[in-house]
């Protein structure tokens, strides 16, 4: 099931131009705040700007923020946890230290921080989504890195002089490297739920671009007026985050069972 | 000669599966005297274990008793109520763990573990279990009762947690005191500590004690009689002695040559026994350990074998076992 | 004990020395300065230099850092750019209506998902378990603040059972307990479903091991098994998650303060990041890090307490 709805946003997001019905940012305040008609599937909102079409294209902002960032903290994770886990034991020390210290503070905290200074837009929110990501991928790659490093096959290895960047490549790499994408995929829904929110409190995505937060901030606003339309900006928030956390326990347990479900704070 | 004080009558039992039932225990018979020890010897998977699980009524959810009775005091205890199999448990059946580290809670103390195995002593205060409680470590060897008590079990070394386990088992002096492998977590000298310990309170226990082991070893140091077990049947029984110095099953045999304490020679191998445990979902239809048997013949593969009586109180479950 | 417990602080300690050190070192590795940054487009020279002043910026580098530490441990977080109060002043007014907020709901989360935890576990493998385990999972992920507005829409806009804005009379408990109802529910329902997951997760662990085993075997009853011997073992975890879960109530207030407009730490420091109101930013984050690493130091400490087995571990 969460396969299913998954791709149905997927699906929206890569052909948002040809699926979505109107441009999402024609402005029409003759017909602002239209109930569902066969015209405006969703209504409009406060501008008149189709809704539907906005929550299309929102699918695009939503999942390009979340891929970006979850890939780029991915890749920058299996950076750290290798040196961390693989690397000199000072090295190691300090990185643990840094990363115990981001993870100990409340990631909002640390990502509004962040926004004060860069001031918000869409690369501040992505930069700011991998900041706070990579500790915890870190760590997590360090860990296994660390149990794997004591495994008898590396030991073995390491016996026969094979090079750093052979068992690194070769060995711990790939047994990393699927594990990993299981505790990406569990982050993607924290990601979009992360970006809608700080969108929705106008520290994210800026509008007019289309993204689930601002479309539930403008529904949030004209709350009373038209109930409508908050009513159906929150839909595809809460169907994307738990299609993918459906999908993301799915894949952990097809890949790995044993893999703990991680905390999110 | 004194009555049996537990009787396993022809019991079978068997785990529900994904294949089908596993036929764990089939037609174990048994008995235990007062004042007599018997082991119960095996490989692992020969049923033992269900065996000891069901003499002190604690089976698997899993687990179905599909015929035969455990007989203690006059009745079939795995027919019992709930409530009624509670109140056998620890009072009158006692179990020494296999593994102590484990089997001790690891957040409440020694002391408060054996006060609160005295739930069902009635007339004596908290302070008084407590205080039969170091006794009882005192009685086990254990020269600072007091400060055991006040410990967890993970600050206990390995022989201390052995003998903490025999002293909860003994509090209540039960009638019928089960030991699983009450040696195996330990090292040798250890083992022999423990050993010498279990022989020294037979000697003044008037109640039965049923010893489940796969180290003959154990067996012949404390026990009278032995039950040796092959694939959820007992093959063979008789006094230690006899079954130790005359087997006559050809599991029973195998079993003791290659028990290491009995080679005398050096030798490059270990001896084994060849081939594997039949499976339990569908058992052999003739003698189950004919697939392995180095006397086989036509008979055993078609037709399982009755208990053959070989000596005074000494059977086998084996066509051969008179030859 | 004792020993384990200075390890723990001291671990604390440092901590919020890092963090403060990179706050610091962000404001500086940034183009521009705090004060024009505050400032944005309307920055004249002269009211540029006054803000300077005033924030200590003309000073030497090393100066600032100094007083900036020096200022933190004496509990001065400095002044607000815009209206110049002082920052832990316009904490100190808003943190109490957090603070009851986060314990409001962790209150529910621990009731609700304790409950249906053991609901799990006594129905473990029928329909009852499998609904829960979906209905967990969906609370899971189901962003509080989506959760929050949908609540406010029902519960106060249509049905009129509870107020729409705000954190109540000050002093009319009545009126703060009709308040905190609804934002405390939305940002509860995550940990409802965490918690449901992890007590059914740890009892049924904990219920199938060899110790518990041995209470039966010593014919101990149900209820005592129960509530002695594996709850006080299976609650570890969770005593161990809910500081950890604090930190995520408190980010989710961020959230839902600002969707009820409670004041709060949570509208607080959303206004001031608008506002690019950098001392009032870092006096919260400050704040909020001491306020989180004391809560999962005291629940390391009450953990060691629970489980001796922690404290031991800890000791060599």
């Amino acid at each position: 099931m969460g396969g299913a709805i998954v791709l149905t946003f997927v699906v929206m997001a890569l052909f948002a131009p040809w699926l979505a019905p109107h441009d999402p940012f024609k402005i029409d305040v003759m017909h602002k705040f239209a109930s569902p008609s066969l015209a405006h599937w969703a209504g409009t909102d406060q501008l008149g700007r189709d809704l539907l079409s906005r929550i299309i294209y929102g699918a695009r902002t939503a999942l390009g923020v979340a891929i970006t960032a979850t890939g780029i903290a991915g890749l920058a994770g299996i950076l750290l946890g290798l040196v961390a886990g693989y690397g000199p034991r000072w090295l190691d020390s300090l990185l643990i230290l840094c990363f115990d210290s981001m993870t100990s503070l409340p990631m909002i905290m640390f990502a509004l921080a962040v926004i004060t200074v860069l001031g918000p837009s869409t690369a501040t929110l992505i930069l700011v989504i991998i900041l706070v990501s990579i500790p915890g991928y870190a760590r997590f790659i360090r860990a296994q890195t660390l149990s794997l490093v004591r495994s008898d096959f590396i030991l073995a290895e390491q016996a026969m002089n094979a090079s750093t960047a052979r068992i690194i490549l070769l060995h711990l790499l790939p047994n990393v490297a699927g594990q990993l994408l299981v505790v990406l995929s569990m982050d993607v829904p924290v990601v979009i739920m992360l970006e809608a929110g700080l969108s929705y409190l106008s520290l994210g995505v800026k509008p007019p671009t289309p993204s689930w937060g601002n479309i539930l901030y403008d529904g949030y606003v004209s709350l009373r007026q038209s109930p409508g339309m908050v009513i159906i900006a929150g839909i595809p928030l809460i169907l994307a985050t738990l299609g993918f956390t459906f999908l993301g326990e799915a894949l952990r347990d097809a890949l790995d069972p044993r893999l703990q479900m991680r905390t999110l704070t | 000669m004194s009555e049996a004080l537990l009787k396993v009558d022809d019991l079978s039992i068997s785990y529900a599966s994904e294949e089908g039932p596993v036929q764990a225990l089939r037609h174990a018979t048994l008995e235990a005297r007062a004042g007599e020890a018997i082991g119960i010897v095996g490989e692992s998977g020969c049923g033992k274990s269900t065996l000891a699980s069901a003499l002190i009524t604690l089976l698997a959810g899993n687990a179905r008793v599909t015929s035969g009775s455990v007989q203690f005091g006059g009745r079939d205890i795995l027919s019992v109520s709930e409530e009624e199999k509670r109140k056998l448990r620890g009072r009158h059946i006692a179990m020494i763990f296999q593994d102590p580290m484990t089997s001790f809670n690891p957040v409440l103390t020694i002391g408060e573990q054996l006060v609160d195995f005295q739930d069902q002593r009635e007339g004596l205060s908290k302070p008084e279990k407590r205080q039969q409680a170091a006794l009882m470590l005192k009685r086990v060897g254990i020269s600072d009762p007091v400060r055991c008590l006040d410990r967890h079990v993970h600050e206990l070394s390995g022989g201390m947690r052995q003998r903490a386990a025999i002293a909860a088992a003994l509090l209540m002096a039960p009638q019928v005191l089960v030991a699983d492998e009450p040696t195996t977590a330990l090292d040798v000298t250890m083992e022999a500590q423990i050993i010498h310990l279990l022989r020294e309170l037979r000697r003044d226990y008037n109640g039965a004690v049923v010893i489940v082991t796969h180290h003959l070893g154990v067996v012949g140091e404390l026990c009278d009689r032995v039950y040796v077990m092959y694939a959820g049947e007992v093959v063979e029984e008789g006094s230690t002695d006899d079954v130790y110095h005359n087997p006559r099953h050809p599991y029973t045999q195998a079993l003791i040559a290659c028990d290491p304490a009995n080679l005398h020679e050096q030798t490059p191998v270990l001896p084994t026994i060849p081939g594997r445990l039949p499976d339990l979902v569908n058992p052999p239809r003739g003698c189950s350990f004919a697939a392995r048997c180095p006397r086989v013949h036509e008979r055993c593969r078609s037709e399982g074998p009755d208990y053959v009586e070989v000596g005074p109180r000494h059977r086998a479950r084996c066509h051969e076992a008179r030859s | 004990m004792l020993s384990y417990a200075i390890k723990r602080i001291g671990l604390a300690l440092l901590i919020i020395f890092v963090v403060m050190l990179v706050m610091y070192a962000m404001v500086f590795l940034v183009p521009g300065d705090p004060a024009s940054l505050a400032l944005g487009p309307r920055a004249t020279p002269e009211l540029k230099h006054e803000l300077m002043v005033r924030m200590g910026l003309d000073q030497p580098i090393y100066v600032q850092v100094w007083n900036f530490f020096r200022n933190a441990l004496t509990g001065d977080l400095g002044y607000d750019v815009w209206s110049k109060r002082p920052v832990s002043e316009m904490i100190a007014e808003v943190f109490p209506n957090t603070l009851f907020l986060g314990a409001v709901a962790m209150s529910i989360a621990l009731v609700a998902g304790i409950g249906l935890g053991c609901l799990a576990v006594v129905w473990q493998g029928r329909t009852v378990d499998r609904v829960l385990a979906v209905l967990s999972v969906s609370m899971i992920s189901i962003p509080s603040f989506v959760v929050a507005i949908y609540l406010l829409l029902v519960f106060a806009v249509w049905l009129g059972w509870f107020p729409a804005i705000g954190a109540g009379e000050a002093g009319d408990w009545g009126s703060q307990i009709r308040a905190v109802v609804l934002p405390a529910a939305a940002i509860a329902i995550t940990w409802v479903g965490y918690l449901a997951r992890l007590v059914r997760a740890s009892m049924l662990e904990v219920m199938s091991a060899n110790h518990v085993r041995t209470a039966r075997a010593f014919g101990l009853t149900q209820a005592k098994i129960v509530l002695r011997y594996a709850l006080r073992v299976a609650i570890v975890p969770v005593v161990a998650i809910v500081a950890v879960g604090f930190g995520s109530i408190l980010s989710s207030a961020v959230f839902v303060e600002t969707v009820f407009s409670r004041p709060g730490i949570g509208t607080l420091i959303t206004s001031a990041v608008q506002k690019r109101d950098f001392p009032v930013v870092m006096g919260c984050v400050l704040f909020m890090t001491a306020f989180y690493l004391t809560v999962v130091t005291l629940a390391d400490l009450l953990m060691a307490k629970l489980d001796p087995r922690v404290r031991d571990t800890l000791r060599g």
